[in-house]
Parts: C-alpha cells; structure tokens; sequence
C-alpha cells in the first residue's frame, strides 16, 4: 500500500566506497532489512523494515553504515503528529491493539533531572572513599519496632542477649537489585548473566513470572522469586529456591493488565519451566484471580510464608498509579516484608502502547509520597522499599533513596549493559542482540561470560559513585541517607511538586 | 504579643544550623556536689570556639529541696507569653514555686528575655492530661514531652528549656562564660555539670536556640554538624518527637530520649548504634556479638549519626560522651579521683585540674560514661565499660582500670 513508504522510521546509509560487500549487516538483521544481490555485488537495505537496533551498524567493520532518524515526511503538525498518524495507519490496516517493548519514552518530567544532590563545604568534612571506609550494605525486609536485651549482671556474665528474634533479610552488598526479567521474555543466556552477575556482586535478581530455569537453581540463594497472577512455574520447590518472593500485582509499563507470551515462543525448555504446555499461548489474568481485595492478598501473603517455613522475606510488587500510598500503606499492614513500586517509565518484554504511555505515575513522585504515608503511619520500618520504574544511573540511585527507597531494581539499564540499544522491539522476539529472543541463532549473540562480567562491571561501577556522592556529603553509611530529603534540591518544579517530593528549592539553606 | 518576638523564634525554627562549637562537662561520680566556678573557668579556656552567638550550661544536682517535683526553665519573651504560658501550666500541675530566675548584671550579655523557673508536681486529673493519655498512654514522662512540645510549639515567646527534676539548663546569648557568670552559676552546687559554646555557621541570635538542649532529664551539648540530620529527623518525627528547633542537638536529644528511655536500650550499647562499627568490624566478631551488632545496625540504621560530632548527653545518672565513628571532632577525657572531665581541647581540662590520674582520647565510636556511684552500684560500671568495649580490646583494660 502506499502508506508503506511513509511508514520507515529510519534512513539506512551506505558508504558504497567503505562497504566490502562481507554481509555481515545481512547475516546480523533478523528483521531481513539488509539484501546481497550476487549478481551487482551490492549490498540493498529495505529501511521501511529497520528497526533501528543499531546492531548493523555496530559490527560494520569497515564503518560503512549509518542507521539515522529519518526526517519527517509528515506535514508537520503540533497536534497530528508523525506517531499519531503512524499509529492510526497500522491501526487501521489491522485492527489490532499497538504492542511496543521498554519504558515510556514520552516527554513527561524526568523528576530525577531536575533534582540535585548536595555536598559538604566547610563546615562538614567531606569524606574520601578511597581512603575511608564507604558503607553501602543493604538490608531489605521486615524490621522489628524495637530491640529487646536482656542484660547481664554480675560479673560473670560480660554482654547483653538479644531477646528479639530478627524477621528474615535480604543482605545486599549495594542497594541494587535485577528487576523482575522473564525466561521467555528474555534469552537464557540474558537470565544466566543477571543471575551469575547477582550473585558474584553480592545482589539478587528477580525472575519475573517466567518460573526458574533448572540451569539457573545454582543461584538461586541470589534470586527473588516471583509469584504473578498467571502462577507459570510456580510449586513449592521453586519457592523455597528463591532467596525471597515476590507477588507481582502490577508492573509500571503496563499497570492493571497481564503478561504476554506467544505460543510460537513457548519452545520445549521455556514450557518445562513455566509448567505449560508447549506452544500454547501464556497470558497472565490482569488480576490475581485468588486476590480481589487486600484481605486476599493478606492471605496470599501468608500462604506463602507458611509454604516457605517463615523463612524469607514475602513481598509486593506493584505499579505505581494514583493512590500508590493508601496502596502502599495496605499492603504493608497486609503483612509484606518489602514492597516494590515500578513507575510508569519501567520496561517491558510487552505492552499495549496506549498503556504504557499513558497510565500510571512517574516513580520520584511514587517514592516520595509512599515513604511520606508509611512514616506517617509509623509503619515504614515493618517494609522495606524498592524504587523501580527507569533508574538510569547511580544519581537516580542516590536520588531515590535520599527520597526513602531502600533499595532500587534495576531492569532497562541491565540490559542496555548487555547490548541492549532500546530499539523497543522486544515484543517481536527477534531482538538482534539476542536478548529479547528465544531464537537459538540470535541467542549465541549473547554470551553469559560476557554479558555477567558487563553487569558486574557496570554494578562496580555505580557502587563507586555512589560512595563518592556519599562521601561528597559527608555520610559514610548508606542508611544515613535513607529518606534524608535535606540533601536534595529542586529546579524548575512548581509548588506543589516540591510539597510532594518533600524537598526544597534550589537555593534555599537548611 | 510583639510580632517580632513570634518572628524570631520562627525564623530559627526554619532553617537547621550547622555549627561548629566547645564542649566540657565535669562530674563528681561520688554524688559530691561543687560549685559551677569550675565549669565555667573549663569552657573559657576555649573562647576561641565560640563567637558570642550562644553559650550554655546544664547543671544537675542543684535543686535538692525540689529533688522530686519537675524543675521547669521558661524564656518568655514577653509578658503576654507569660501569662499564656503560665495559665497552661496551671490548668496542668500543681505549682510549687514560680520565681525569676537570679541574674547578675554584666556589661557583656545584652538585652536577656525573661527567665523564669518554676518547680510543679503534675495534676492527675486534668482535662488536658486525660487527652494526652490517649496518644502517649499516660505516662508522667510522656505528659511532660507532650507538654513541652505543645508550649514550644504554639505560644510564641515561650519556650521551655529545660524541665527535668533536680537539675536546669542556664542558656543564652553571649559567650559561655559571660552567660554562667550572668546566672550566678558559680552561687550554685551541683555534682554535674556540662557546658557549651557556640560557633554557628548560620544564626538569629535567639536565646531558645543556645544549647545544652534539654527535654526531662535529659541535657545535650554537641560539636558538629549531622550529615545525617535528614534521616534522623524522619525517624524521631515517626514517634511523635517534633523538631521545632531544626538543630542537630534536638535531634540527638530525642534520639536518646527515644532509644534510652522508652525503648530501654542499655545506655551501654547506645554507642552501637548512634556510631555504629563498621560492617567490616563487625564481621570479624565473635558470632554472638556479631548478631547483636547486626540486629541493631539493621534495626537502628535511621538512628545513626553520620557526620562529624562530639557530643555530652546527661540524665542525671550518667554522664555520657561519644564520637563519630571515624573521629571527626575532637574529644578528651581525664580522670582525677572521683571526678571525670570530658572537653574539646584538653588545655581547658589542664585549667581546671592540672594534674589529672589518667587523660585520654577517646576513639571515634567510643563512649566515655561517667555513672554516680551512690545511686548505682558499682558492678554496672564495669559492665558498661565492658560493653562500650565490643569494638577495642585494649581499650578495655585502660578503662576498666580507670573505674577501679
């Protein structure tokens, strides 16, 4: 059809004098963008199939390649832009509901940029971490009101006895952790580096509702795992593997609605882990169906505690919507052990566009206002939380904790680690990264020695500058910086969204 | 009601002030009282610390004839908070004396607010005290927390600065020793004493907002600045403790007013917490310790204070001074008989007791706790010292001696 033609995203070019005609771009593009022609020597791109991976462009080895957004054709419209019209167009050629991968990429506020963290002159030392011990251990889980000793007397006995029986902990070597990935919405390979990264750095990773893959039960002492509204490998077994679990009620990219796997990608070993059978279809209810009010998700809770003999932290993960503090607050007194709030910019394998870009709340605002109501209430002690939904760097870690996170999960920026480009692709299962795929010819791009010493580096890297920003402010522990706002400055928000992140303007002393 | 007066005490309430400051405390752990002369000769020798903007004394011990009935300070700034204030005070306790508190007029200190001090035995069956039984669940010192925080709070030109039992808190604009010498400190007896002068980085002058801060019993005097002020803050707030005051010293009172009183942690272990050993110590430690140490580092990390500090808090019974963690400010201690000095510098204690038994100074995380032999025995200071020892070995057996 004629609309085709408008439909490229991007421009591919060619240096003709550069390109040797060695084929790799044809033999990397699973999306057949790149074509040889033997007879003229010349190597022909289709850039109405380009998805705009870069991964052509990265193996060129004679730099021959440009992958470039492509200018508008559109009459340019404020209103009607090029997506709007786009979208309409595959619309209406199919009926169907748009899917798209990864996080929100809309322009909404980033609170992050426009937040500042601060620093210690004169009056305060700073402190240097490469010459003063730096702490940024991590605890996550139920903390008791208070501790009981019994004190000893007399002068035989030498110290006190802790009376109070700690409630199970996740220990964290860097507030950090892999958010929840499938095995089906991501390769075994991708999972195998998350998992073998989580646990050579002293972290964990979440493993999404894809159920654990047996060549992953060696990490299992590192890994959360999760429990989602589909169950898919879910037995006794694999919850007392896990180091702790996860309810998943909702997920920032796609709040209030389930999961989706094809059948075409529910191969032999994808079924084995997700106890379904092959090649059907896994689609996860948008609700629990055991779970239409908090006293059910109350029991969930303690199902589980009881399933895994009390012995590890049980927790909540939801999206961060409207209400997320009244929510929060809930679920805290419906007895999870930490909850986790992914904002409406977190990722997904898949998600219908229209959500994605259009429902939730940014996580700064989450962060603040939950950390607010829990404290509030007294009850911020008895959960920790995890910040997800977009954490981009280590400034978005200390950010979200100088906020009142415990801890924040990782996802997009793992992956990007792993090669990931963002093309928003997932979806189609033809990542050519060989992440966000099952095709066997596409997963071996992704080696799991690799992709673990590239997470791991990237792990050290942020722990490094989280410790230079602390000892930048003077604070040599982690949890002095726990819900410490005063270190926080705004630019360029209004009224109202300084009163809800709870800091002040830039500017403005103590 | 002067708006200005309402403005002052607001304008401070608004901003947290790092400052950097002097402080010496002096004990007699026999419960032999002496008079506030050697105070405050100790804290002039550090002049140098202070820039004129606050100085001030916590003194215990001095009101004998009032041993049990609650001492109240009250800055007023003007008549009409007086008035205010004194009404709630009636509606709420029986008053046993009302007085001016005595000063002696110096050149050095310049236009002092009203001081008075009022000594009050608590009204069971007040309307007010009944709706505070409901939030606090009725406990004398609850009602006075409350109370105070209330006064504090709503009457502008009032503000309670000390109200503990057998002991006051002498406090204002001015240097320290100009500050003892204008309330006649020296006419005073008691068996502990502690000190304070002042060099914010940031101030109004306010009389309310010299240190030692002081809730109940409790009397705090601190050199620092809490990078970890932030986080702190959210803790205390989360039990009721309002910061009207933004100060660090506030902080750290109700930290201790928090952790000591109403949850009953050892004053021994309060070091492990308020600066805690380093994971890396802490792994290296027997298992039995290691969890105790791990619980309370888990349990209590909001409680830590991050920052440079030094600090003397006490609460009648003890004397208790502590470092940062990685030693940030300095701290001397000495003892002389019965008597245990704690100091910024130790040139003031050489001015006040030239030849001490033993001076030391103490590593960061390192707690020096001076207890009154009468009231106690004396196998709890061993245990203490014992306790405070989790972190240095060596350290023990130099304290231990020093006890005996």
């Amino acid at each position: 059809m004629a609309l085709k033609l408008n439909q490229s995203e991007f421009k591919i070019e060619r240096d003709l004098s550069k390109c040797i005609s060695c084929q790799v771009c044809v033999r990397q593009c699973s999306n057949d963008v790149h074509e040889y022609d033997r007879d003229s020597d010349v190597i022909y791109s289709d850039s109405s199939k380009c998805v705009g991976c870069h991964r052509c462009e990265s193996l060129c080895p004679t730099d021959a390649l440009k992958i470039k957004e492509r200018e508008s054709q559109f009459r340019i419209n404020h209103n009607w832009t090029e997506e709007h019209l786009r979208n309409i167009y595959r619309q209406a050629d199919s009926g169907g509901v748009l899917l798209t991968g990864m996080g929100c990429n809309k322009p909404y506020t980033i609170y992050w940029d426009r937040i500042l963290f601060n620093a210690s002159q004169v009056t305060n030392p700073s402190i240097d971490p490469l010459r003063e011990p730096m702490e940024i251990k991590t605890f996550i889980g139920r903390k008791p009101d208070n501790l009981e000793f019994e004190m000893a007397s007399g002068s035989n006995n030498n110290a006190a006895k802790l009376k109070t029986k700690l409630y199970p902990q996740m220990e964290l070597s860097m507030p950090i952790i892999f958010s929840a990935m499938s095995y089906g919405s991501i390769s075994l390979n991708a999972c195998k580096s998350l998992a073998e990264a989580a646990s050579e750095s002293g972290t964990y990773c979440n493993t999404g509702e894809g159920g654990l893959h047996k060549d992953l039960y060696k990490y299992a002492g590192n890994t959360i795992v999760q429990v989602a509204s589909g169950r898919y490998g879910v037995d006794v077994d694999y919850l007392n593997k896990g180091a702790a679990v996860e309810i998943k009620i909702g997920q920032g990219a796609k709040p209030g609605i389930g999961g989706h796997l094809p059948g075409e990608k529910v191969s032999r070993d994808i079924s084995d882990t997700r106890m379904i059978p092959e090649g059907t279809d896994a689609i996860s209810p948008a609700p629990h169906h055991d779970i239409y009010s908090i006293e059910d998700l109350a029991q969930l809770i303690y199902a589980l505690k009881e399933a895994t003999d009390w012995s590890k932290p049980v927790g909540v993960k939801v999206a961060a919507v409207h209400n997320i503090a009244p929510i929060a607050s809930g679920i805290v007194r419906a007895g999870a052990d930490f909850i986790s709030i992914d904002g409406m910019r977190g990722g997904t394998g898949a998600a219908p566009q229209v959500i994605r870009d259009n429902v939730g709340i940014p996580i700064e605002l989450a962060i603040a206002s939950v950390d607010e109501r829990l404290r509030e209430e007294g009850i911020r002690h008895r959960a920790s939380v995890i910040a997800a939904g977009s954490i981009r760097s280590s400034a978005d870690v200390v950010k979200a904790i100088a906020l009142g996170a415990d801890a924040v999960y990782i996802g997009t920026a793992a992956l990007v680690a792993m090669g990931c480009h963002l093309c928003q692709k997932c979806y189609t299962g033809k990542c050519n990264w060989g992440i966000a795929t099952q095709d066997p010819y596409l997963t071996k791009r992704l080696n799991p020695e690799i992709g673990t010493r590239r997470l791991v580096n990237l792990l050290k890297g942020w722990s490094l500058e989280i410790k230079e920003m602390l000892g930048g402010v003077g604070i040599n522990a982690i949890e002095s910086l726990r819900g410490n706002r005063e270190h926080l400055r705004g630019v360029g928000l209004t009224d109202r969204e300084f009163k809800i992140l709870g800091i002040k303007h830039a500017g403005e002393a103590w | 009601m002067s708006i200005t007066c309402k403005n002052r005490k607001e304008n401070f309430s608004r901003f947290k002030i790092p400052s950097g400051c002097a402080v010496f405390g002096v004990m007699n752990e026999s419960g032999k009282r002496f008079g506030g002369e050697t105070v405050i000769e100790g804290i002039s020798v550090m002049h140098e610390r202070s820039n004129g903007l606050g100085g001030g004394f916590a003194a215990y011990g001095i009101y004998p004839q009032f041993e049990n009935n609650w001492a109240f300070h009250i800055i007023y700034d003007d008549k009409e908070a007086k008035r205010q204030t004194e009404d709630r005070i009636g509606e709420s306790f029986k008053v046993l004396l009302s007085e001016e508190i005595p000063t002696r007029k110096t050149q050095r200190i310049e236009s002092p607010p009203l001081t008075h001090r009022y000594f009050l035995n608590i009204k069971d069956n007040s309307i007010s005290h009944r709706e505070m039984d409901r939030d606090t669940g009725g406990k004398e010192e609850d009602r006075i927390v409350d109370f105070v925080m209330r006064i504090n709070r709503d009457i502008s030109g009032a503000y309670i600065i000390s109200s503990g039992k057998n002991m006051g808190i002498f406090k204002g604009v001015g240097y320290p020793e100009d500050i003892g010498v204008f309330f006649k400190l020296d006419e005073y007896q008691g068996y502990l004493w502690t000190s304070h002068g002042r060099f914010p980085t940031n101030s109004v002058g306010w009389w309310g907002g010299a240190h030692p801060f002081g809730i109940l019993n409790w009397s705090v005097v601190h050199n620092g600045e809490l990078s970890s002020y932030g986080t702190n803050k959210r803790l205390v707030s989360g039990f009721g403790y309002e910061c009207a005051l933004s100060t660090d010293t506030e902080v750290i009172t109700y930290l201790f007013d928090l952790i000591v009183r109403r949850q009953k942690i050892d004053i021994g272990l309060v070091h492990l917490i308020l600066s805690s050993p380093l994971w890396e110590e802490i792994e290296r430690m027997p298992c039995e310790k290691r969890e105790i140490l791990k619980a309370l580092r888990i349990v209590y990390g909001s409680a830590l204070l991050n920052g440079p500090f030094s600090i003397i808090v006490s609460n009648g019974s003890y004397m208790y001074a502590l470092n940062d963690r990685i030693k940030l400010r300095p701290l001397v201690a000495a003892r002389k008989d019965s008597y245990l000095f704690i100091s910024s510098e130790e040139a003031s204690i050489r001015k006040v007791c030239p030849s001490p038994d033993v001076i030391w100074q103490p590593d960061g995380g390192e707690p020096v706790i001076g207890k009154i032999y009468k009231r106690e025995k004396k196998s709890v200071d061993k245990r203490s010292s014992r306790d405070s020892s989790y972190r240095k070995k060596k350290k023990i057996k130099i304290q231990d001696s020093l006890v005996k």
